[in-house]
């Protein structure tokens, strides 16, 4: 459903981002991730028609985002970071607005527009001027916005921030609601978001892919291993770790940190292969005080962190 | 071109803010002003011209509307760039423009609802001063020919003014600069015409062409000259494609 490749863009002196590519399947939700000033914005102004890229392609719905711009633009909704509304009209009258702009036929336009309000929950507040709203009640109108015309594409740039935790929950949901028949790529910076919504991610840090797939491939592509923490008190170090070592499947042992006569040990397995089992067994046996046993969890998260923070100790890229 | 809903939403902006509504009362309070004295002026000199044997020869369109008209132009030209100035440079500022240009519209379609919707408040502003001319009308015989010319001069000019408005919006995301830069252009072109005096004379025929206001003159006059609506005209969409140009250069700065 959208294909990019090798996008590039420069700002005057300045490469926002350079060589991206990545590719969207229908129905799918797509969490685009990537610390600030990444260039997540910019690819998606580039996917939503409003400037042109400087080098790469981009096709959206099968037509391309440059040359075929009105068919691109009759298939998406977009809402920009800022949801920019106008404050000056009420939320009825400017959803109407959107939807005969955007080419939904007459007859239909009523239902249209009454079927995105009660989606985003913004039913209540209809007649009221959009400058009056609050926040979270703005970033709903600008969700319904987008979705006004069912179009198959949607591109959301940061569709929850700013907003309460309750209003977070409420647009993941109906986020989620809209996967299947519409296609969607969400831009954020909240972790925990993209593994509840998401299916699949795309990484990018200075303006480059540095990792993108289904969630649970990339943390086996990152983490190999699945890992448990281990806190043991009593015998010498070295011990331990050559006990743990031999427990079937177990691949590395290493320390951790440690108080006076606890050691902190860090167990990696095979992936999926739970030791913690065997740990306590021979803990046990040994007469070892076992303090904790804790499977460390792989998420996203660790990933992100690692592919993130991987990049920043590397030498400056020359171009950025 | 679905110029349509735009130019809805453009009117509806200007009438649900102040805007509109502040700079029509501007509008008509000073031209009603400017209507009473030039109007009791005439009437003082016609009552004079009646009682001197010698007088004679006053017509109340070259007494009264042709001044009248020729005023009009200077208060438009300080007003018309607050009318355009938001169209392009609010939007920018708001960064409701980066919406409105993904909705499946073209750049020019955008630009001519919006040059469509200031023409039409424009229009609405010019049409409630026809009060004049009938104020004249239940006093005096009136001919409404050059009424009718004049109008249509007012309604050229008032294009060019507001296609120059637009292009000075389409440049900045500063309501007040977009103001100051088109009253810039339109007093440049308005005062063009002056240093034809001092210039060779092959300059001063084209200095004088490019005059803004003189081109009204001969609208007043009740005469309709093809060469005066084709300045307008040409005036108009030179201005338009440079915004065009300009919202497209935009884009590609990003």
């Amino acid at each position: 459903m959208i294909e990019v490749q090798n996008l590039t863009k420069h700002y005057g002196p300045v490469t926002a981002i350079r060589d991206v590519s990545f590719s969207v399947a229908p129905g799918e939700i797509v969490g685009f991730l990537g610390p600030n000033g990444a260039g997540k914005s910019t690819t998606m102004r580039i996917l939503s028609c409003f400037m042109p890229a400087s080098g790469g392609t981009a096709k959206v719905a099968g037509f391309d985002v440059f040359s075929e711009s009105m068919e691109v633009r009759r298939r998406i909704g977009y809402l920009p970071e800022s949801v920019p509304l106008y404050t000056e009209l009420r939320v009825a009258a400017y959803l109407d607005f959107v939807a005969e702009t955007k080419g939904v036929p007459r007859g239909e336009r009523k239902k249209r527009v009454a079927e995105a309000m009660d989606r985003c929950r913004i039913a209540d507040v209809q007649n009221r001027l959009i400058g009056k709203l609050s926040k979270g009640y703005r970033q709903r109108v600008g969700l319904a916005q987008a979705i006004v015309s069912d179009p198959a594409v949607l591109i959301l740039d940061e569709p929850t921030i700013g907003l309460d935790p309750r209003q977070i929950t409420e647009i993941r949901e109906l986020i989620k609601g809209l996967a299947g028949e519409h296609t969607v790529i969400l831009s954020t910076h909240i972790l925990p978001e993209v593994s509840m919504v998401c299916s699949s991610v795309v990484i990018i840090n200075k303006g480059v892919i540095v990792a993108q797939g289904p969630i649970d491939t990339l943390v086996e592509q990152f983490f190999p291993t699945a890992r448990v923490e281990v806190e043991i008190a009593g015998p010498s170090p070295a011990a331990v770790r050559e006990a743990l070592r031999v427990i079937p499947g177990v691949v590395s042992v290493s320390d951790l940190p440690g108080f006076d006569g606890i050691g902190r040990y860090v167990v990696e397995s095979s992936r999926g292969r739970d030791v913690r089992g065997e740990v306590f067994r021979l803990a046990a046996q040994q007469r070892w005080d076992l303090r904790e046993l804790r499977r460390m969890g792989m998420t996203l998260e660790e990933v992100f962190l690692h592919v993130v923070a991987g990049e920043q100790s590397e030498p400056e890229a020359p171009t950025s | 071109m679905k110029i349509w809903p735009i130019f809805k939403k453009e009117m509806r902006l200007y009438f649900t803010s102040p805007v509109a509504w502040v700079i029509m009362a501007v509008f008509l309070f000073i031209a009603g002003y400017f209507f009473y004295s030039i109007f009791s002026y005439y009437a003082r000199v016609s009552m004079q011209s009646a009682m001197n044997p010698m007088g004679g020869g006053l017509n109340v369109t070259d007494g009264v509307l042709r001044p009248l008209f020729s005023n009009f132009s200077v208060i438009l030209l300080l007003m018309m760039p607050l009318i355009t100035m938001r169209l392009f440079a609010e939007e920018r500022r708001s960064g409701t423009i980066e919406l409105l240009l993904t909705y499946p519209v073209r750049d020019g379609a955008v630009l001519l609802a919006k040059f469509l919707a200031a023409f039409a408040l424009y229009a609405l502003m010019i049409a409630l001063t026809l009060l004049y001319p009938a104020i004249i009308w239940y006093f005096a015989p009136l001919e409404w020919g050059p009424i009718l010319t004049g109008y249509a001069g007012l309604l050229l000019m008032g294009a060019t003014f507001i296609a120059v408005g637009v292009f000075a919006s389409s440049l900045t995301e500063n309501q007040i600069v977009a103001a100051l830069v088109s009253f810039l252009i339109l007093l440049m072109f308005w005062v063009v015409g002056w240093s034809a005096d001092f210039a060779d004379p092959a300059l001063a025929r084209v200095l004088q062409h490019l005059s803004l206001t003189e081109h009204n003159e001969s609208f007043a006059k009740g005469v309709f000259e093809t060469k005066d609506v084709i300045f307008y005209v040409n005036f108009t969409l030179v201005a338009l494609f440079l915004a065009l140009r300009s919202l497209e250069a935009r884009r590609w700065k990003g």
